[in-house]
């Protein structure tokens, strides 16, 4: 350790390059502070001016708006707070379903461009092309139209299999009516997850230490499976299917995915899946060719190849960029307002327009997503240092 | 980095009531002037009330209220610019200064007269909610709308009232809520929803104006609310309010005279006082006003009395085909009401 040259010579702290560096910082810091804080004031002092109210007390109002679909009960009763809750959670269905299958088809995709059939490699591209060059809102309503003008009207309703209807008012599954019974089942479930969890545990331990490999996948797959079956089975299979009927105007009972949650997911599934497909193909290109010859030289499967040797080191690469797109897909979906799906966006702007509070919804909203993204970066940011290089 | 995406929120919306404040206080009149421009934020595209025609050019009931108020400031009903809006952007668009009238066919209410801070210069078109179903559904009554998937617009009073009737009659509906009324229409049109709701006025625009063929839609009997359609001002200008508000005055006052465009350099010779006050042959209100005395000859001569703009734009000669009803001279049995000149 050198003794800091600003304990030498008392002036010299305004030459050093950190002071100089935190210095400037903080000036500009400062800055945006004044700026906001200026406009601020200006703001309440004008909307005073013209007698409009500021505050957060609204939101305890009744929202007196029908929101659908909304997955928790809600009734136009429901306070804005509520409402807004209604919203977040079908923004959060639609991310969490998003994200999963962007990442699935973008593994396929990212696959396929690097297949060395010609055809495939070149089918792939044109995807992805096409999907990173048109404007995503462009897209979805492309899906929406597709999916509302395809299908024939309710009453018309195509009959895919027994109980599931196709119409212009979306796709009408049975879903299994809720049994007390279904409890134990849970139960049963979490409990062989856990079991599958300690198996492979175990397997891993006993393959590091015998090399001895284990079939974990099969195993773990029945101890998942079979203790809710023999549960369900116990209870005398209390299994009643909630199917949809066709009543006046739409089905009742079991479950509707409506056109505009369709066309929310799969755009932005697709949309995303071609950004995904190319974080994967430089990913792995980025693996150097002599860690896949060196495997196939001691004589693994090329499957095995690919799981154990290439995707670990390429995911490596790949979290970073990955975190993005999902960043931006969450965010994405605030384009739902332009297509009917009721987002957090969407019923905070009607919200907006009902009480004339703009200033505190944008704050809301802004808030929303801000945490939305910051949990998903945080959550990537923890698997990231998992599977980082350790350097020692 | 995500300091910068919420400012990209924020600041924007602070800006927008910040800058507000150069436009208020008696200034609304100033900025006009000096703008020389009046702009008014209107709708994106309703047959009858506020739509560009293929010049480009705004046509329509609220197109005309705007021109009306150019003619009055200006002596030239050309001198209007345009903002297009949707129901979720007309409030903001107004309080922030970047128009100076609301003339997109919107329902005074109480909130928006007092917490919205708006003032409501008088109703231009007495409205009320109904609904609209394709003739082939067989359907009577909004009564028969149980259980039916409605096509609505978010933000308006249309969504609040639609919700109010169902929870009043013990019925359930699903709302599909689009904020461009294009879509909403298409998505009506394509037989997503089984009704459309708005005012009667704009369910007559839209069948005129987007459906493929209109004799296949109905609008229901039932009248569901009160949608009494005004321009409105921002808060704190009472200058710039009295000028809206005469000015519509100047047209259904015109009416109750039988002045028409045509007439109206005839009337300039009246003998009557009234005549002779409301167009500044004898002088008085336009310098109450701060406006030119022929401030109400020029809204008369340029853009017409009230049963003119209302006959050009929605009466029974055009596509909408709209009666006078309630909105007849109180002298006929309507609600129009010119307050006195003098």
């Amino acid at each position: 350790m050198t003794v800091p040259s600003a304990r030498r010579r008392g002036s010299a702290w305004l030459n050093d390059e950190r002071t100089r560096a935190f210095l400037f910082q903080a000036l500009i810091f400062g800055a945006v502070i004044a700026v906001l804080t200026y406009l601020g004031h200006d703001a309440t002092v004008n909307l005073r001016q013209q007698g409009i109210s500021f505050g957060f007390g609204f939101l305890e109002h009744e929202a007196g708006f029908e929101i659908s679909p909304a997955l928790i009960p809600y009734t136009p009763a429901g306070s804005y707070t509520y409402a807004m809750l209604v919203g977040l959670l079908n923004t959060l269905m639609v991310a969490a379903i998003g994200v999963v299958f962007a990442t699935a088809i973008g593994l396929l995709v990212g696959l396929l461009r690097l297949s060395g059939n010609w055809l495939i490699g070149r089918l792939a591209l044109g995807y992805v092309e096409l999907m990173r060059n048109t404007p995503l809102v462009l897209q979805l309503f492309v899906w929406w139209n597709v999916l509302r003008i395809s299908a024939p009207g309710p009453r018309a309703a195509w009959q895919v299999i027994p109980g599931v209807f196709v119409s212009n008012r979306g796709v009408a599954l049975p879903v299994p009516a809720y049994d007390p019974g279904f409890r134990w089942v849970l139960m049963a479930l979490v409990a062989g997850i856990l079991a599958a969890m300690g198996l492979a545990y175990w397997a891993r331990r006993r393959q590091e230490r015998t090399g001895q490999p284990f079939p974990t996948a099969g195993v773990a797959l029945a101890l998942i499976v079979l203790p809710p079956a023999a549960v369900f089975v116990a209870l005398g299979a209390p299994f009643h299917l909630d199917m949809p009927k066709l009543g006046a105007f739409n089905f009742r009972g079991g479950v509707t995915v409506t056109p505009e949650f369709a066309a929310l997911v799969v755009g932005l599934v697709v949309y995303t899946a071609a950004f995904i497909g190319e974080i994967v193909r430089g990913g792995i290109q980025a693996v150097s060719r002599g860690q896949s010859e060196a495997a196939l030289a001691l004589g693994l499967k090329r499957r095995h190849v690919l799981r154990l040797v290439v995707l670990p080191q390429a995911v490596r690469t790949m979290i970073p960029p990955l975190t993005n797109e999902y960043l931006n897909l969450a965010k994405n979906s605030t384009l739902a307002v332009a297509i009917g799906f009721a987002d957090y966006f969407s019923v905070t702007n009607t919200i907006l327009n009902q009480t004339g509070h703009a200033i505190e919804a944008m704050t809301l909203v802004a808030a929303v997503y801000l945490s939305l993204s910051l949990s998903l970066s945080l959550l990537m940011n923890l698997y990231n240092r998992h599977v980082a290089l350790v350097e020692r | 980095m995500y300091l910068l995406r919420w400012l990209g929120v924020a600041v924007p919306a602070l800006l927008g009531f910040a800058w507000s404040g150069t436009a208020l206080a008696g200034a609304t009149l100033d900025g006009v002037k000096s703008r020389g421009v009046v702009t008014c934020a209107a709708n994106t595209g309703l047959a009858g009330f506020g739509m560009p025609d293929q010049q480009g050019d705004y046509k329509g009931l609220d197109a005309d209220t705007c021109r009306a108020v150019a003619a009055a400031v200006f002596g030239d009903a050309k001198k209007v610019k345009f903002v297009p809006t949707t129901t979720q952007q007309r409030f903001t668009v107004l309080q922030s200064g970047e128009a100076d009238i609301l003339t997109r066919n919107t329902t005074w209410t109480a909130l928006r007269d007092t917490e919205q801070g708006l003032n409501f210069a008088p109703v231009t078109y007495y409205d009320g909610q109904g609904f609209m179903v394709a003739k082939k559904t067989g359907i009577k009554g909004a009564k028969e709308l149980d259980g039916a998937t409605i096509c609505v617009q978010p933000g308006t009073t249309t969504e609040l009232n639609l919700a109010d009737y169902f929870r009043t009659n013990h019925m359930t509906f699903k709302p599909l809520v689009v904020e461009k009324l294009a879509e909403v229409e298409n998505a009506f049109f394509s037989g997503r929803c089984d009704a459309y709701t708005t005012d009667r006025s704009g369910l007559a625009a839209t069948r005129a104006g987007k459906a493929s063929n209109p004799d296949d839609y109905v609008i229901l009997p039932e009248i569901i609310s009160k949608e009494p359609l005004a321009p409105a001002v921002r808060h704190g200008d009472d200058e710039w309010f009295d000028i809206v508000k005469w000015t519509i005055y100047a047209m259904i006052g015109a009416e109750e005279k039988g002045i028409t465009s045509a007439s109206v350099d005839e009337a300039l010779k009246s003998d009557d006082p009234d005549v002779k006050r409301m167009l500044g042959v004898t002088p008085g209100i336009g310098k109450a006003l701060h406006l030119d005395e022929k401030w109400a000859y020029n809204v008369i001569k340029q853009v017409g009395n009230y049963g003119e703009v209302f006959e050009r734009n929605v009466g029974s000669k055009t596509p909408l085909k709209l009666e006078r009803g309630i909105n007849a001279l109180w002298t006929n049995g309507g609600l129009m009401y010119a307050m006195p000149f003098r």
